[in-house]
């Protein structure tokens, strides 16, 4: 008979649950984690990950393109959309042995299953390693998957979650989108790229509806330029299947109707905690719209339960599950970890031209009622961004005018989602405008843009 | 191109200060020289002069600005033939005057409001590094916390935002920013120690009283200045006192030849030596006779002057200044009771220089003419001593077996004990004590 008692057990082997499941055996407790499907839970195998090497191969796809406008020559260029797929698959196949292998590094003991709660320290596990395991704590890191809106039920032929396009057996000649946070973005800037006619409908004004103002009106601007069409204060009221397409009913603002053709729907209205057939009523574990609650170390309100990433609530992205879960698991361990500060979780979407962002948007300042100082400075003025083709883009910086904090930054454009992690560090630390403005920057390069939107914020710009 | 007057730094310690008053309004000629307005700083009013000349063509900082910038642009002047359009450019579009993005007024951005350096990372007074976010820095110095008293929780004890946010909240690590830095500022004065700044926070002040039953009375550049720098004085300085009774008969008796025999112009005399005249001139003397207490603390060195500069608290309306008599122990009697008159006199008006009160290096507070007898003066950075005068009084005295009659006067020294130990400090005063008992002794 396998262990069954263990210190910690991980429900969930995601981002969250995995890195979770490595602190916990690096501080000396004995781990299990357990997964229902494959390791590395969405992120690696139908989210972050598959999706960037599906957007990598468009990106080098528009290159070819558009050869000629760096003197070359690509003749006759297409790709083979089931390649391109299977390139995807192979990316996530590669990283979730990669966790396997970090699992059995680290002596995480990993429990195939579905897990249910039995009571406080107890799981009943069904699957392959069926059985009750036991253990002081356990953290539910049991992700999130695609809200379903009414009308809109994904059904894996005509209308797409994303498991189903990240599986594309056709290319869609036309392609509709539903919502513009960043999965539904993102598709569309692939499926636009591969050339498809793709129009994205969102409820709220604007795309990207995280994000700061301008920094989405730009990237509208820049995806509309390729061709995507774009409506806003728009939502699909109803959508009628054929038997290879959908037409779908779309209500504009002022409530006028029209009617869309298209091959397939992309239903990307956000995700939702997975909460259900976890035994949370049975131990009167408080949930709130479709969340676990949990304070600023991950625990619930039943001792000995712990949540985190997705399930215990928004922003659902990976890398705050990370944290959370080491922050839960290192205050189990009892260190002394600081609790979540969500002002300063970054975001990216990994669109055509890139969008990325940390801290509060100009617009939320202006809320919160803080007196801000904002600096920008457009890519058209950096020279390496002239000499990579990329011309097009902003990094905004935005300060507390009397104390010089760095409040937000907010970037449009390319290779912006590895840039915003200086600012990240430099509003982790602390800095002020003063020490980015006096940081050396190495030239030429995109980096280079960053103290300059500072910079611009003093009125001190050097190069526009 | 119309020249742009700027905000001149008085002093140069000087950050910032308020343009109290426009003397010009805009198109009035000026020549070189004018006085065109007056600045006020946290200690005196002085006049800007013009530097060149020509037509106001614009204010830029309306008069009663508070905390404008040094080299802000306060206002542009015309030259010979140009007129008001040459201003166009200026006020709006000219990147000299308006660099911001987004528009920001001219003012704004050439003045930006974060005046507050972070500054390097400071060190404790055992010398050791404090670990500090630039922002904590920052909030701490706008907030005049010491960051030596605040607790860190950021990683391995690294002073962060969240715990300037704490003390602020919890009224905690007030004294200003490190003494080091700042030791050579503007002097304030002694006696009066302001309110603990580290008490109840003003709500709960207010609490305890009625509503309507007082006045807020906002405070000014002299009273902040004062509540700050003893604050940190006192917590900061290690205080210890000696008290001495000297007699006072004969000094009286020199003082009334002195004064009666003073040359005359224009029918009036040319000095009137006061009791307060005679008590720097014996300060300065004794200090010169005992040099190891004319001194400075820093945190590496023993700052041993050459000259004896004597502050003289002079109380004056809404607070106290302490103008410098220099080189005190060189200068007759005479010389010191006319600068004293003079500086008394523009204190008063809040038109001393800047380099008129700053610096010093022992000071002298006397209430004698209010008739107290003996109190304890607080240290004033950089100085090291300061002497508490009570008043000259008929008293009683033993002198030999009887009871005599003397004028006396009792003083109260407060010295610094990191740089003046004890017996340094007696030393100091016995000396003092010579001098004004022996008064003749100050005249050679």
């Amino acid at each position: 008979m396998a262990q069954t008692e263990f210190d910690v057990i991980v429900v969930g082997s995601g981002p969250g649950g995995y890195v979770t499941a490595i602190r916990s055996s690096q501080l000396g407790l004995k781990t299990a984690i357990v997964e229902k499907n494959e390791l590395g839970g969405i992120c690696l195998n139908w989210g972050c990950i598959p999706t960037k090497a599906l957007l990598r191969s468009a990106e080098i796809f528009h290159f070819m393109k558009n050869a000629k406008d760096y003197g070359l020559s690509a003749d006759n260029v297409s790709f083979d959309l089931q390649k391109v797929v299977e390139r995807s698959r192979g990316v996530s196949k590669q990283l979730n042995s990669g966790v396997g292998f970090l699992m059995k590094k680290n002596k995480v003991t990993v429990i195939k299953g579905t897990a249910v709660l039995e009571g406080k320290g107890a799981l009943t596990v069904s699957g392959d390693d069926a059985g009750t395991y036991k253990a002081k704590h356990i953290i539910l890191a049991t992700g999130a998957r695609p809200r379903v809106l009414p009308g809109l039920e994904p059904d894996g032929q005509l209308i797409w979650t994303y498991f189903n396009a990240l599986k594309p057996d056709i290319m869609p000649k036309s392609l509709l989108v539903v919502g513009s946070g960043a999965i539904g973005i993102e598709f569309a800037s692939f499926f636009n790229t591969m050339g498809a006619d793709v129009t994205v409908v969102e409820m709220m004004p604007k795309i990207l509806p995280v994000e700061d103002d301008e920094i989405s009106a730009m990237a509208r601007k820049s995806l509309e330029k390729q061709g995507i069409k774009i409506l806003t204060e728009a939502k699909v009221t109803s959508v009628k299947k054929g038997g290879n397409n959908v037409e779908a009913t779309i209500e504009k603002k002022g409530g006028k109707t029209e009617v869309f053709k298209a091959d397939r729907i992309i239903s990307a209205v956000g995700v939702q905690g997975n909460i259900e057939n976890l035994g949370l009523e049975k131990l009167g574990i408080k949930t709130d719209r479709g969340c676990i609650v949990i304070d600023e170390f991950g625990r619930t309100n039943v001792e000995g339960i712990y949540a985190i990433g997705d399930v215990a609530g928004p922003p659902m992205l990976a890398h705050k599950a990370e944290h959370e879960g080491t922050i839960c698991v290192e205050k189990i361990a009892g260190l002394h970890p600081h609790p979540m500060d969500k002002s300063k979780i970054p975001g990216c979407t990994y669109c055509h031209p890139q969008v990325s962002s940390v801290g509060l948007t100009e617009q939320a300042c202006k809320a919160k009622g803080l007196d801000v100082r904002v600096g920008r400075f457009p890519f058209i003025a950096n020279g390496k961004a002239i000499a990579l083709g990329e011309p097009e883009g902003m990094i905004k910086t935005i300060f507390d005018k009397k104390t010089g904090q760095l409040l937000g930054a907010h970037m449009i454009g390319a290779e912006v989602t590895e840039l915003i992690q200086g600012f990240i560090v430099a509003m982790g630390l602390e800095t002020t405008e003063e020490e980015l403005m006096e940081t050396i920057f190495p030239h030429p390069t995109l980096s280079e843009m960053m103290p300059e939107s500072v910079r611009d914020a003093y009125g001190r710009v050097i190069q526009t | 191109m119309p020249v742009t007057i700027t905000m001149p730094a008085l002093s140069p310690t000087m950050e910032s200060g308020t343009l109290a008053k426009w003397l010009v309004k805009e198109g009035d000629e000026i020549s070189s020289g004018d006085v065109i307005a007056e600045i006020e700083t946290d200690k005196a009013t002085m006049e800007v002069e013009a530097v060149d000349e020509g037509t106001i063509g614009k204010i830029l900082v309306e008069a009663g600005t508070a905390d404008v910038a040094v080299n802000a642009p306060i206002a542009l002047l015309l030259e010979e033939g140009e007129d008001a359009s040459a201003l166009e450019g200026m006020t709006a579009a000219s990147p000299a005057a308006a660099p911001a993005a987004d528009a920001a007024p001219a003012k704004e951005a050439a003045a930006p409001e974060v005046s507050v350096a972070a500054g390097p990372a400071p060190t404790a007074a055992d010398g050791n590094r404090i670990f500090s976010s630039p922002l904590a820095r920052r909030l701490a110095k706008m907030n005049d916390l010491d960051l030596a008293k605040v607790t860190g929780t950021g990683p391995r004890g690294r002073i962060v935002k969240r715990d300037i946010d704490a003390a602020i909240e919890a009224g905690t690590a007030k004294a200003g920013a490190p003494a080091a830095a700042e030791a050579p500022k503007a002097a304030a004065a002694p006696a009066a120690a302001p309110a603990p700044a580290a008490g109840p926070s003003d709500a709960q002040v207010l609490k305890l009283f009625e509503e309507g039953s007082y006045e807020l009375v906002p405070h000014d550049g002299m009273r902040k200045t004062i509540a700050k720098r003893l604050t940190e004085a006192k917590q900061t300085i290690p205080h210890f006192y000696v008290s001495v009774d000297c007699k006072l008969d004969d000094l009286l008796a020199l003082r009334g030849q002195l004064n009666a025999s003073a040359p005359r112009k224009d029918d009036k005399p040319t000095f009137k030596l006061s009791v307060n005249d005679m008590v720097i001139k014996a300060l300065a003397l004794a200090l010169r006779d005992v040099p190891d207490a004319n001194v400075s603390w820093t945190s590496d060195n023993m700052v041993k002057h050459k000259h004896v500069d004597v502050g003289v608290a002079v109380s004056i309306e809404g607070g106290l200044i302490t103008p410098i008599i220099r080189r005190a122990e060189e200068k007759a009697l005479s010389t010191i009771s006319n600068e004293m008159k003079d500086m008394g006199k523009r204190a008063k008006e809040r038109k001393l220089k800047p380099e008129e009160y700053q610096g010093g290096t022992t000071a002298v507070s006397n209430m004698g003419m209010m008739g107290v007898k003996s109190f304890s003066a607080v240290v004033n950075p950089p100085h090291s001593t300061i002497l508490a005068v009570g008043a000259g009084e008929k008293r009683p005295i033993i002198e030999g077996d009887e009871i005599k009659v003397a004028t006396m006067m009792t003083v109260t020294l407060s010295t610094d004990h990191r740089t003046v130990d004890g017996a340094l400090g007696a030393e100091l005063l016995k000396a003092f004590k010579g001098y004004i008992e022996n008064p003749m002794s100050m005249l050679v």
